[in-house]
């Protein structure tokens, strides 16, 4: 050819292709309650860039978004609300837990935290920190995309809770 | 607790026990800020009183709240902070009440700030202030049961609105608890 290009073409299956589009395209939803909130807006910010991983537009309407960030505390009095905006979400979906108190409670062992958002939704990828440097954020998010490259969505989820973390990890 | 010995009374102090000669028990000064002790009954009339008198002048109310002292006695003092911009000077008042009368006078009908403050110690002491406009929980959820501030409340004990999903137990390693959907957790 005239500019020293071959033609040339890939071999994949179905799934792989969707799924390496999906990795890439997360719309996410930022349900932002407390502090960690600052950190999230550090990694969407300029400097380190979550758009690089695709992950670029926040959508505030669930209907519009695939990746639910719970980023903060979450207590017993906001808990039915969470529960509303993940089960509005279309599939498929994906959720993750961001920062210590999302993920467990953090140091709130008290009459008013949930104790870890798993208590009531489905989770896929918890990051540690308290607030979770950024460089940990974006290890979350290339997590969360190995997840869905290798996994793909799960299945319907308003009924049967999906897997916890914990299962994900036995069979693996 | 107050020290009823010793430091002689303040100025506002002073003026109290002149004009309400029975209802101040106990009083106490650092760095001239004042603290008083006040019988429950007739309340809002010494309350009125530190608002309207020339000599008070305690236009800005600071903050309310209330001390649990359980298992002491009295139960729980409900602490109210008022200063003077004009004078610049400070009081502080507490009102000690006993378990099971936990009621004491509405101050939101002399400083419309304690609106909010009483309805926040109501959530949290479960004291009743006679006379309130609207006394509901400010913070807590309605469905909440108790009053969590209280010592007596088993801080571990959660309330959730939604059915909880089955999870294992992350903060203790050692027991690993398998919590069914929709307990309520508790580790008294």
């Amino acid at each position: 050819m005239k500019h020293g290009l071959t033609p040339s073409f890939v071999t994949t299956k179905i799934d792989a292709a969707i799924n390496w589009a999906r990795k890439f395209s997360l719309f996410q939803y930022p349900f932002v309650t407390a502090c960690c909130g600052m950190e999230f807006m550090a990694v969407y910010g300029a400097h380190y860039d979550g758009a690089r991983f695709g992950s670029e537009i926040p959508r505030f309407s669930p209907r519009q978004s695939d990746l639910l960030f719970v980023v903060g505390t979450i207590n017993h009095k906001i808990a039915p609300v969470l529960k509303t905006v993940y089960e509005q979400m279309a599939e498929p979906k994906w959720v993750v837990a961001f920062g210590a108190c999302a993920a467990s409670g953090g140091f709130y062992q008290n009459y008013a935290v949930v104790q870890g958002i798993d208590r009531v939704i489905p989770v896929d990828v918890y990051i540690a920190g308290c607030p979770p440097r950024p460089e940990a954020v974006l290890d979350g998010l290339v997590e969360l995309q190995r997840l869905i490259q290798e996994q793909g969505p799960r299945g319907f989820t308003g009924i049967n809770p999906r897997q916890t973390k914990e299962d994900l990890l036995l069979s693996r | 607790m107050i020290d009823p010995k010793g430091a002689a009374p303040g100025a506002v102090t002073a003026l109290l026990q002149a004009s309400f000669p029975n209802a101040v028990t106990g009083h106490h000064a650092q760095h001239g800020d004042e603290t008083v002790s006040i019988q429950r009954e007739g309340m809002l009339d010494l309350f009125r009183f530190l608002r309207d008198d020339p000599r008070c002048r305690f236009d800005l109310m600071i903050d309310l709240t209330a001390v649990d002292l359980y298992p002491g006695s009295p139960r729980f003092e409900v602490v109210t902070h008022l200063k003077s911009i004009e004078k610049g000077h400070r009081l502080r008042v507490k009102v000690p009440i006993e378990h099971g009368q936990e009621e004491v006078d509405s101050i939101a009908g002399l400083w419309v700030a304690a609106d909010w403050y009483e309805r926040e110690c109501f959530d949290m002491y479960g004291i009743r202030f006679k006379g309130h406009p609207d006394l509901r929980r400010l913070l807590l959820y309605p469905e909440f049961k108790g009053h969590p501030l209280r010592k007596d409340y088993d801080y571990h004990l959660q309330q959730p609105r939604v059915p909880l999903r089955p999870i294992r137990e992350r903060h203790d390693y050692e027991m690993m608890v398998e919590y069914p959907e929709g307990v309520i957790e508790s580790k008294a």
